[in-house]
């Protein structure tokens, strides 16, 4: 222990801890900006700058280390002044008309700029305006708005270990990009969006949809209907206020329902019925001794991923769509015969945690009809956070309400769909119990969960021994990809999510997701799982009822028409 | 006081800088045979009475970096020799590579056998072709006659050094953009600590010394510490090699014991300012020095003295300025410079530069006020308090040492601008 002096305030503090850490353990807010929980300290923005006796200038309380006898002002004039200077700087290099700004009181810089005090700026505006780059389906950089805090491009690096994003320039001329100043969509880029999600301000951003849900709202002759991902119902919560793990999945359907969607459906639905395919691909794989191992498909970020630096893998992937898509299909066939209505009047929307899913529905394979995409508009869980406030709801005060009919039932299976490894497990509980022929002992695989970014099980299926893995992170899912090319690794199936977490963490999830709020979302999931009373997916009746009353066998003729889908080699020179 | 102290210039004009033998001749590399036939302590005791302090500009201990590396035990550790010179003003490291050669290879495996390292890197600027041509010859030359490579002179020692040369970027003279322009990433400095004797270059325990402070290490083995540190004043032991350039007859390189007045080294080494000028101001150090006017020349060369500008300027550059230039003109050469040579990491440095540019170019058109004075005031003070390297803490030095000694100059400028015209 050290003892140190925090505003001439007394305290005993861990040794080797750095000053934002002992003054946020007593209680001390320091102000930051570059800084960010899972990621590197870069100490670049200096807007944590504090004053300690005998040092000479200021020193960044992220990078400093506390030492016995340090005397630390926070808020000396000095500091304070010097502080204020810094965001004054950033504004004076940044476009900001915060009205017309996707942030706008949900922006680091502006909260920055409010608790400094800062009403005007004494330096000169020397913004150089810059073309916004909106060429691809997810993803938005406005230069304008970017304060080089290097954020992005640090998840970007080492999180997920693709450094598509970088610092290039110096002075006042450096800019965060891909490398040349290329696009996005001309570089590695999978969309996963994390860059997105760790933005301070608005320069990074999911491509908006929700213009254009308004619109189909608002069209008479439009039927509008919206699916709901397994990972939005404990995430949702945080961006409007309440605390964090909450499951409101009610409310939320609640407040979709007052927001003008004809009908609310749940992906979990969908997420039971790609566990009935992907379990049936597996078995015939396994059967047959088709490929192996075999490696999901329901996250297009690590689809893209493949497609783009591991095609040589694609045999491997499974032909499902993800439940997002097989839901599109469906509405968009069997739901419009089911309820007669032109297909063509029919809207789709989806609630994702994820900017990847809006490139996914843009595929030209996602489109039944040949012509139009099955999912229309991908909101993330941001952009339903934002229409909800937008409307004026009182979220807090909704009373609970029900899915729309059929997807009210779903299973526990589906609902673990949104955290790392709970595919797998889903997939384990139908595997199992199918192949076995007798009801399960134990529904939990707690082997295959926790948060280690590469894990792997043996699971004994019918007295014989099978290797899983899982990986989340496109770092691990690399590490592991690289092992399945060098081939001879042991596994028969691997899940791989491209967020960190799982898509708790996607990168469409509220503002200040860190590994941390990550593992209370996956508990809330858990919980979500034990509450369901339906705990598997065969189990499911409504999604076998489907296939007795349209799609005929699992893994079937029709079932692959809807349900399956192709890759591409999408690698790029 | 009025002579150079010809100390680590000492061969120099008598020897063949390309030559071995000349420099064998003249005892080249006997320091090092004598410091490998002494125990490592001893080297270490001779650096710490020496009191010899950086020479690239911080001024720091050099035996308190040089005790840090020995105690690593990861391996390998590395010697890295700091010969980028990128400021403006300076090129006395050009003169040493150029001429003296040896002498820094000698003085870096003295620094290599002292601390258990076993790879040394000398990285010189992309400029200075000349140069790395000598040292490259030098470092083949001191290969072939076994005073690098594997079992050195016999002992259990081995080192062996490599050039690298700089981008062109003065940031790149900064110790950690060096380590990572080494590395072959953009030249950009690390957040710290930790510092480069524990996590230096690809990670490992690396000491990073100017060329000047390395070439002096052989003296000191020479000499012995104390004899060393008996050079000099209280506070700044040794020699100090003067790059003086600027409005001056004599312009170049002079070896001057710390303690020696500017007024000395400027008049009875340098000739005085030609063609009947007087001189109006000096920058000292290079471009991130400050500005003083004449009538403090009488002020001694010295580390303390130095530091009272709240800058490092230990480079050792001194430029005069005659009575026909205006502070204003040369501040905005000096803020053009730096708001070219930012490295963009950290805002006030970054975004702080330009503005500094700006205001001090309404100075230059007569286009001032009193609030351009105050924001100027407060933006050098907080580029110099919160910037990430020193880059940025020393680029407004300029700024604040003429604030403080020509406040005249911007209360007049401000006077005659012809802001009224436009109320
Ligand atoms: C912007 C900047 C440029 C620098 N350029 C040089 C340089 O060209 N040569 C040099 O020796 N040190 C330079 N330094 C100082 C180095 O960071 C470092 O302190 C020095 O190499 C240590 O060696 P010394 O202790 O022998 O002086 C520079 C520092 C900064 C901040
Ligand atoms: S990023 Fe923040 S400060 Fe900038 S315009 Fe948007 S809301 Fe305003
Ligand atoms: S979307 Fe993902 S891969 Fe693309 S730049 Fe952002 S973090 Fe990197
Ligand atoms: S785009 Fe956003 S996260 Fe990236 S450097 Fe700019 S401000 Fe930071
Ligand atoms: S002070 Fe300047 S050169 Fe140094 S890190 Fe900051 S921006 Fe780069």
């Amino acid at each position: 222990m050290a003892k140190i002096k925090i505003n001439n305030m007394p305290l005993n503090v861990p040794d080797g801890i750095t000053i934002l850490e002992a003054a946020k353990e007593n209680n001390f807010n320091i102000p930051t900006l570059c800084y960010y929980p899972d990621l590197d300290i870069k100490s670049d923005c200096r807007v944590c700058v504090v004053e300690v006796k005998g040092h000479k200038g200021l020193s960044t309380s992220c990078s400093t280390p506390i030492y016995d006898g340090m005397e630390i002002k926070i808020n000396s004039p000095r500091a304070q002044n010097a502080r204020k200077a810094i965001v004054e700087m950033m504004l004076a290099n940044h476009d900001a008309n915060c009205t017309a700004c996707v942030r706008n009181m949900n922006c680091e810089l502006q909260r920055l700029a409010e608790s400094l005090g800062i009403h005007e700026n004494r330096f000169d505006t020397v913004l150089q305006e810059k073309a916004i780059e909106q060429s691809n389906p997810s993803i938005v950089r406005n230069a304008n708005r970017c304060i080089k805090c290097g954020r992005c491009v640090d998840v970007c690096k080492t999180v997920q270990g693709m450094s598509v994003l970088e610092t290039a320039g110096r002075s006042h001329d450096a800019q965060v990009s891909p490398a040349y100043g290329k696009e996005l969509k001309d570089v590695f880029c999978t969309y996963c969006g994390q860059c997105s999600a760790v933005c301070p301000v608005g320069a990074i951003m999911e491509k908006d949809h929700t213009h254009n849900v308004w619109d189909a709202l608002d069209n008479g002759d439009k039927h509008v209907i919206v699916q709901v991902a397994p990972a939005i119902r404990v995430s949702l919560g945080e961006e409007l206020n309440l605390p964090l793990g909450s499951i409101v999945t009610g409310k939320m359907v609640a407040a979709l329902k007052m927001l003008g969607f004809d009908r609310v459906f749940d992906t979990n639905f969908t997420a039971d019925l790609t566990i009935i395919e992907e379990g049936h691909e597996l078995i015939g794989r396994l059967k047959e001794r088709g490929k192996l191992p075999l490696i999901t498909s329901c996250c297009p970020g690590w689809i893209n991923y493949c497609e783009q630096e591991f095609p040589d893998l694609i045999d491997h992937l499974s032909s499902c769509k993800s439940p997002q898509q097989m839901f599109g299909s469906l509405a968009k066939t069997y739901y419009a015969q089911r309820e007669g209505i032109n297909p063509d009047d029919i809207y789709v929307v989806s609630v994702m945690p994820c900017t990847a899913k809006k490139f996914e529905a843009e595929r030209p394979e996602m489109r039944v009809n040949g012509k139009d995409p099955d999912v229309d508009a991908v909101l993330t869980t941001r952009e339903l956070a934002k229409m909800i406030k937008q409307m004026g709801i009182d979220f807090d005060n909704l009373r609970e309400q029900k899915f729309d009919k059929p997807d009210e039932v779903t299973s526990g299976a589906a609902a673990i769909f949104g955290a790392t490894g709970g595919v797998m497990e889903a997939a384990l509980r139908s595997v199992k119990e199918i192949l076995e022929e007798r009801p399960l002992e134990k529904l939990d695989f707690d082997t295959v969960r926790g948060t280690d970014g590469i894990r792997e099980a043996e699971v004994e299926i019918s007295g014989q021994t099978h290797h899983v893995a899982v990986a989340h992170t496109l770092a691990n899912a690399r590490t592991l990809a690289q092992k399945v090319r060098e081939g001879g690794t042991p596994y028969s199936f691997i899940e791989i999510m491209a967020c960190p977490g799982g898509c708790v963490g996607g990168g469409g999830q509220p503002y200040g997701t860190t590994s941390e709020r990550s593992r209370e979302r996956i508990y809330s999931i858990y919980q979500v799982d034990r509450l369901t009373k339906i705990r598997k997916s065969h189990d499911n009746a409504a999604v076998m009822n489907l296939y007795s009353n349209y799609l005929g066998d699992p893994s079937g003729e029709k079932a692959h028409e809807l349900l399956h889908t192709h890759y591409v080699n999408r690698r790029k020179k | 006081m009025m002579r150079e102290h010809k100390l680590i210039t000492a061969r120099i004009g008598k020897i063949n800088p390309e030559s071995i033998d000349d420099y064998l001749k003249h005892d080249g590399y006997t320091m090092l045979e004598k410091a490998l036939s002494m125990r490592r302590i001893e080297i270490h005791d001779h650096f710490e009475a020496s009191r010899l302090r950086g020479r690239g500009g911080a001024g720091f201990p050099v035996a308190v970096k040089l005790m840090a590396l020995a105690k690593e035990s990861r391996t390998p550790k590395y010697v890295v020799c700091n010969a980028d010179e990128g400021e403006p003003g300076n090129f006395k490291d050009r003169y040493l590579m150029e001429n003296n050669p040896h002498q820094i290879i000698e003085g870096m495996l003295i620094a290599a056998y002292a601390t258990v390292a076993t790879e040394g890197y000398i990285y010189i600027r992309g400029e200075y072709a000349n140069a790395m041509r000598i040292m490259q010859k030098a470092l083949d030359d001191a290969r072939e006659r076994g005073f690098l490579g594997k079992n050195i002179l016999n002992k259990r020692f081995s080192f062996d050094i490599e050039i690298r040369s700089g981008a062109g970027s003065y940031v790149c003279g900064e110790e950690f953009a060096l380590l990572e322009s080494i590395e072959g990433k953009a030249g950009r400095t690390r957040v710290k600590p930790p510092f480069p004797t524990s996590v230096g270059l690809f990670g490992q325990p690396t000491l990073i010394n100017n060329v000047e402070t390395l070439a002096t290490f052989p003296s000191i083995i020479d000499m012995g510490g104390k004899a060393y540190a008996e050079i000099g004043t209280e506070t700044s032991t040794g020699t100090k090699l003067i790059s003086l350039s600027g409005n001056i007859k004599h312009k170049g390189v002079f070896e001057v014991p710390f303690g020696m007045s500017m007024r000395d080294i400027i008049e009875k080494l340098g000739g005085g300012v030609p063609g009947g000028h007087k001189i109006k101001m000096i920058q000292l150090g290079g471009a991130c020095g400050p500005i003083i006017p004449e009538y403090m020349l009488d002020m001694v060369i010295d580390f303390e003295r130095f530091e009272e500008f709240e800058s490092k300027t230990g480079a050792g550059a001194i430029i005069v300025i005659d009575d026909r230039f205006d502070v204003f003109d040369i501040l905005r050469r000096i803020s053009a410079f730096f708001e070219h040579e930012s490295c963009g990491k950290c805002t006030p440095c970054r975004e702080g530069n330009l503005h500094m540019l700006k205001t001090v170019e309404k100075f230059v058109n007569y286009n001032a006020t009193d609030k351009d004075l105050n924001a100027l005031e407060s933006l050098a003070r907080v580029m110099h308090q919160t910037s990430l390297c020193g880059l940025g803490q020393t680029a407004p030095t300029a700024v604040i040492s003429t604030l403080h000694y020509f406040r005249f100059a911007y209360l007049n400028r401000i006077e005659e601008s012809n802001i009224e015209e436009a109320v």
